[in-house]
């Protein structure tokens, strides 16, 4: 049997009385994209901050590449290969998309203390980053003013940052959020993709995206997984179709 | 060549040109006082590391400005008394010389900046202001109540430093000793902007999150930017020093934070150029408006509500527009 990538395991988060999240295990697996569903207030965004490493569980661990991150910071799983794209783009806006891009690379790749050479001109930095804006459509914006860009091109941009690191493993906060249809349609065929590369822990609210895309689904509801298993399984499940489900078919 | 790269090599220029005149003209007084806007940039240029680039509100520069000035002051009156700064362990005389004083200076601006630093970036907004102010308002009192360096009184020195094969006493030469060193200062950081380091320093300002998802810490960017910053700054604490041969408390004190800090809001936050076209104002309407009156300040006050108000580009950003930084 295949070792998980990413294994959560028994994660308990309290703020106060609520738990945000209720002894959460989860694991993603190689070559796959688990897609995380839940309503709001499920606690989506709490799991993926303590994977990421912006918050401490207070109970249980989470293992990466078979290694216990649960102690690092961002940075430390960050460099790690845990490749995260934020569900509000977090870029330099007044930076330009080939010097975000260069950033990603720099991160992974560079030495980003030095104060010397003209980063813009390491060709090295260049390719990895000119070849993850290709990939997302960007290359004829390569110095177009990120503020300028529009919504569905900053989400573009996010996930080419995250591809510049060459992750072993993808955090993808709802990727296609605010996307109209094509943008929706064109990432969908890019994140398919993706996969063999590096799978995919994937928290997504449309959910035609995420039945195309999943090859397993978990769903979160009050800070517990209520379910986990394939696409069809989900569909029918009939915790989930109260839960979640529900209220859209 | 951009519009701001003109502008820049104007006030190069001008200041260049404006002492020449003056030696010619036998102003000795004019050159001093683009001597002293040259040394006030410097200072300038030191801050704007910090709070252009790393968007780091530090008001607390003064202490490497101060520390930069005592590091000359205590070195000089030690080689002018013939008295050696410490016995034990070993003998350290003072100096008079001018590059071995600056060496000082920046080590010790360098050392104070990594240790303030690695406490107060820990915080941020305006925690990190207060802090920044409480650790230069520490070193202000130390000065203070420490006679054996003239305490409140400050401490003379009789001579200018020395630089080899100049006469520093001579105006025009101690000019060129601190312009070129302004212009070293300014082609450094216009490499650090363009630099790997400057790329994550500029995007931590940005977005702090962003830089650590892709494995970089913000707080160690800051921290370098930080040290960087100060040790800038203690190099022109020292020219100061030298050019009114004079150091006092005052150089610690937190009005002297300000003053670096209005060069550059004035001149244009993160603009490369921005702390010479600060300074350069702020000496001319000192002595413009000075002369009007004891309370020039007032003045001062209105014009800077206005560049913040209308003008945030400053002095640069209003000529040059909104260029691109660095490409």
């Amino acid at each position: 049997m295949t070792e998980p990538v990413l294994s959560i395991r028994n994660i308990t988060k309290m703020f106060g009385a609520l738990a945000a999240s209720d002894n959460v295990s989860l694991d993603l697996m190689p070559g796959e994209i688990h897609a995380l569903i839940g309503p709001n207030g499920a606690g989506k965004s709490t799991l993926i901050q303590q994977i990421s490493g912006g918050l401490t569980p207070d109970a249980g661990s989470v293992h990466f590449l078979g290694r216990d991150v649960t102690g690092l910071d961002t940075v430390a799983r960050a460099r790690l290969g845990l490749g995260r794209t934020f569900q509000i783009s977090a870029l330099a806006m007044e930076d330009t998309v080939l010097q975000n891009a260069m950033l990603g690379a720099l991160g992974a790749k560079g030495r980003p203390f030095s104060i010397l050479r003209p980063i813009m001109r390491d060709k090295g930095l260049r390719q990895v980053a000119e070849a993850a804006l290709d990939r997302m459509g960007l290359s004829t914006h390569h110095n177009t003013v990120t503020g300028e860009l529009s919504h569905g091109q900053r989400r573009q941009l996010e996930v080419a940052v995250a591809l510049t690191l060459s992750p072993r493993a993808f955090l993808m906060d709802e990727p296609m959020a605010g996307l109209g249809t094509s943008g929706t349609h064109d990432l969908t065929a890019i994140l398919s993709n993706l996969r063999h590369e590096a799978p995919i822990l994937l928290v997504e609210h449309d959910m035609d995206a995420v039945f195309a895309l999943a090859d397993r689904i978990s769903v979160l509801d009050y800070g517990r997984i209520i379910a986990t298993g394939t696409v069809d399984e989900i569909r029918a499940h009939p915790d989930v179709r109260r839960a979640y489900l529900g209220e859209e078919t | 060549m951009t519009r701001e790269t003109w502008i820049n090599a104007a006030l190069a220029l001008g200041l260049l040109a404006v002492p020449l005149w003056a030696w010619v003209a036998d102003e000795p007084f004019t050159i001093t006082l683009a001597t002293k806007v040259a040394i006030l940039a410097l200072a300038g240029v030191g801050l704007n590391i910090a709070l252009g680039l790393g968007g780091l509100v530090s008001l607390g520069h003064a202490a490497f400005f101060g520390l930069g000035g005592y590091a000359m002051g205590i070195l000089a009156a030690h080689a002018q008394n013939y008295t050696p700064l410490m016995e034990w362990p070993l003998v350290v005389e003072g100096t008079k010389s001018m590059p071995v004083i600056w060496l000082v200076a920046v080590i010790v601006s360098a050392l104070t900046a990594l240790l303030i630093g690695a406490l107060s970036l820990r915080t941020s907004g305006v925690y990190f202001i207060m802090i920044t102010l409480a650790f230069g308002q520490m070193l202000y009192y130390f000065a203070i109540s420490w006679p054996a360096y003239g305490g409140e009184d400050g401490l003379s020195i009789y001579v200018r430093n020395g630089f080899p094969g100049l006469n520093t006493l001579d105006p025009i030469q101690f000019f060129a000793i601190c312009y070129v060193l302004l212009i070293l200062a300014l082609a450094f950081s216009a490499r650090l902007a363009r630099s790997p380091f400057g790329l994550a320093l500029n995007a931590a300002r940005q977005s702090p999150q962003r830089v650590e998802t892709v494995g970089i810490s913000p707080y160690r960017l800051r921290l370098l930017a930080f040290v960087i910053s100060g040790a800038i700054t203690g190099l022109a604490g020292a020219l100061f020093a030298d050019l009114n041969r004079f150091v006092s408390p005052s150089m610690f004190s937190w009005q002297t934070s300000g003053e670096i800090m209005v060069f550059i809001i004035l001149g244009g936050t993160a603009r490369l150029f921005g702390p010479v076209a600060g300074a350069a104002l702020f000496i001319f309407l000192e002595q413009a408006l000075g002369g009007l009156s004891e309370y020039w300040h007032v003045h001062l006050g209105l014009l800077l509500l206005a560049v913040v108000l209308f003008a945030r580009g400053g002095i640069i950003g209003t000529l040059a527009g909104q260029g691109a930084r660095n490409d």
